[in-house]
């Protein structure tokens, strides 16, 4: 597998495939790139687990750190290296060793290891290496355009917003209308 | 499993847009706000953190102004895009997340005439000081380098003169020195000349030219290559610092390779306030939607003209790199190899007084200061546009007395000979 470009539908594939997502290198810091992704891809509906073991027993936007992958009690889906590319061949080595083992291995923009890639793959894993799931979940949905950003895509198709508009019925009333004055006409006094 | 890239004319008129989200409106909606509405306090905590996308002041981002930004950066092969007020605001922009007093940039001498006064005069007051190159001799570029070097710029086809900017050549030398290239594209336009393929940076506009195309928009573009490695440089502290303003994040870090881009909209846009009318952004918009097209006529128009007028007995020489036999013919093939543009110059032999009596004489041409109008334009640089100038700088510049400038608009090329035909009899 070629990791110096990967196909917008490799991409495409693996953000609308996963479901339970590992950081590795999680910050609680609100500075950090990897609270910023953390944030957004949480907010975006995937279920978020930080791994920091300096902050192990905290919480982090409301989910529970833990101090490696081992100690999740769930399955995950996919495990985010946010660890320099020296660290990401131990991580691969800890989420291989993960019953099951998850289905991708992606380390952040920055983050490449050929070795660690070369392990996952030929364990069956998906690899996606210098890269962002923040940056590519807003450019492949658009949402990155608002800030100017090239998402190499075009549509002449209507985003949906969840399925059908819902529009809140909390709204202020403001006088006056057809309501009122077909009120007035029903009681007999004037209907202008 | 390969994936389709659309070409060139179907992102002129796609990129950046598509059916509005609530309304299905097809037309890029003109979003005429000030504001946006939060979702909840904690929303806007994270607009304001950087830490999600989305829109919180006109002034910083616009939802029109984003597909104009989106639009230009995939026609370029950018990463990202930033649309501000004129082209002037793109270079205060990028020069402002480049420099810090004291610092210099190498700058061709062969540039727009407004250029060349906002780099000797307004930039030297915010001690960002300019180091004349000559494009004609690559070498000058080197020399010019210092310790304090943070930029080199250039356009791409230069203003008025015709002069085509070995741009890979100058790329050299940027990447030797460790600094970022700037070209400015206006003249060429995306459509003939693809700056980020010849090594550089960063990319400025004036979109008030080809790109809108009619004349009725002020505008400027910021396009970022996505090439420049800020972090190893380390000498852009806009880039690579912890920010004070954004609670100590690292643009670079944070945004890879559009993080000038960001750079220049939430640092430079937002304090210095040179936002683009979203109603500018539509018009400029519909126009691109028909660049090629344009293009295509503008070119074809031009060399037709050119030849006449090269013909003609009263004329002394005719500066177009479109035309055989022109200095600038070689790299005219090699950087826009589907013409040459549409503005050149021409000298007379009657000198400044002949230059004055043409723009007088004209029916068709319009005597303005503008460039790059579906009409044809006529100037008189010495006269007006770098009447500032000294007769030295003039002549540097490409704009002696004797020089006319013409902006070959899309009408029938026989319309536009037959007035200037007439401009030119006694």
């Amino acid at each position: 597998m070629n990791h110096d470009s990967y196909s917008d539908s490799y991409i495409r594939g693996i953000l609308n495939t996963v479901k339970t997502i590992a950081m590795v290198g999680a910050s609680e810091k609100q500075n950090r790139p990897s609270y910023f992704a953390f944030k957004y891809l949480l907010e975006r509906g995937y279920r978020m687990i930080p791994i920091n073991p300096g902050h192990a027993g905290e919480t982090m936007v409301g989910q529970p750190i833990y101090a490696r992958l081992a100690d999740i009690p769930e399955p995950v889906d996919m495990v985010d290296i946010f660890r320099g590319s020296q660290y990401a061949l131990p991580i691969v080595q800890e989420a291989l060793a993960l019953k099951p083992p998850p289905s991708v291995i992606w380390m952040q923009l920055g983050v490449r290891n050929d070795e660690a890639a070369a392990l996952a793959e030929a364990n069956g894993m998906k690899v996606v290496m210098n890269r962002c799931p923040k940056i590519e979940y807003g450019r492949l949905s658009s949402e990155i355009a608002w800030m100017g950003v090239n998402t190499r895509t075009i549509s002449a198709r209507k985003a949906t917003i969840g399925g059908v508009q819902r529009m809140s019925l909390n709204r202020v009333t403001a006088p006056g209308g057809a309501t009122a004055a077909s009120d007035r006409v029903q009681r007999g006094d004037g209907g202008h | 499993m390969t994936e389709r890239i659309p070409g060139f004319s179907t992102l002129a008129v796609h990129a950046g847009a598509q059916p509005d989200p609530t309304t299905g409106a097809r037309a890029t909606p003109i979003y005429q706000t000030t504001s946006y509405v939060f979702e909840s306090v904690d929303h806007a905590a994270s607009l304001f953190g950087l830490q999600t996308f989305g829109n919180i002041y006109t002034r910083i981002g616009n939802p029109t102004n984003a597909v104009l930004e989106e639009r230009v950066a995939a026609l370029e092969g950018g990463t990202a895009g930033l649309a501000v007020a004129s082209g002037h605001a793109a270079q205060v922009l990028v020069f402002h997340c480049l420099m810090q007093p004291g610092d210099e940039f190498v700058a061709s001498k062969k540039l727009y005439g407004g250029s060349i006064n906002q780099f000797n005069h307004a930039f030297k007051n915010f001690g960002w000081n300019v180091v004349w190159a000559d494009p004609d001799d690559i070498s000058s570029f080197e020399r010019a380098i210092s310790p304090k070097t943070k930029a080199i710029f250039t356009e791409s086809i230069a203003n008025p003169g015709g002069v085509i900017t070995d741009m890979d050549a100058v790329a050299q030398v940027a990447k030797r020195a460790g600094v970022p290239y700037i070209v400015d594209n206006t003249l060429a336009s995306p459509y003939l000349c693809r700056p980020f393929e010849h090594g550089a940076d960063i990319i400025v506009h004036s979109l008030t030219k080809f790109l809108g195309g009619h004349g009725n928009s002020i505008g400027g573009m910021i396009v970022d290559g996505g090439t420049f490695n800020w972090s190893r440089e380390r000498r852009y502290p806009m880039l690579c610092e912890p920010r004070p303003e954004y609670h100590g994040i690292v643009l670079h870090e944070t945004f890879g390779n559009f993080a000038f881009a960001i750079a220049c909209r939430v640092l430079a846009l937002r304090d210095i306030g040179s936002a683009l009318s979203p109603f500018n952004a539509f018009l400029i918009l519909t126009g691109i939607e028909t660049l090629p097209l344009r293009m295509r006529k503008h070119c074809d128009n031009t060399l037709t003209v050119a030849q006449w007028i090269s013909n003609h007995p009263k004329v002394a020489w005719v500066s177009y790199p479109g035309l055989p036999g022109d200095r600038f013919h070689n790299l005219a093939k090699k950087y826009c190899p589907n013409g040459a543009g549409a503005v050149f110059t021409f000298g007379l032999k009657g000198g400044y007084d002949a230059g004055v009596k043409l723009v007088s004489n004209v029916k068709l041409f319009s005597h303005l200061a503008n460039i790059g109008d579906t009409r044809s334009l006529i100037i008189h640089p010495a006269s007006t546009t770098h009447r500032q100038l000294s007769d030295a700088q003039k002549t540097a510049a490409g704009a002696g007395p004797d020089v006319v400038r013409l902006s070959i608009g899309i009408e029938d090329h026989e319309d536009i000979i037959a007035d200037l035909e007439e401009g030119l009899a006694d």
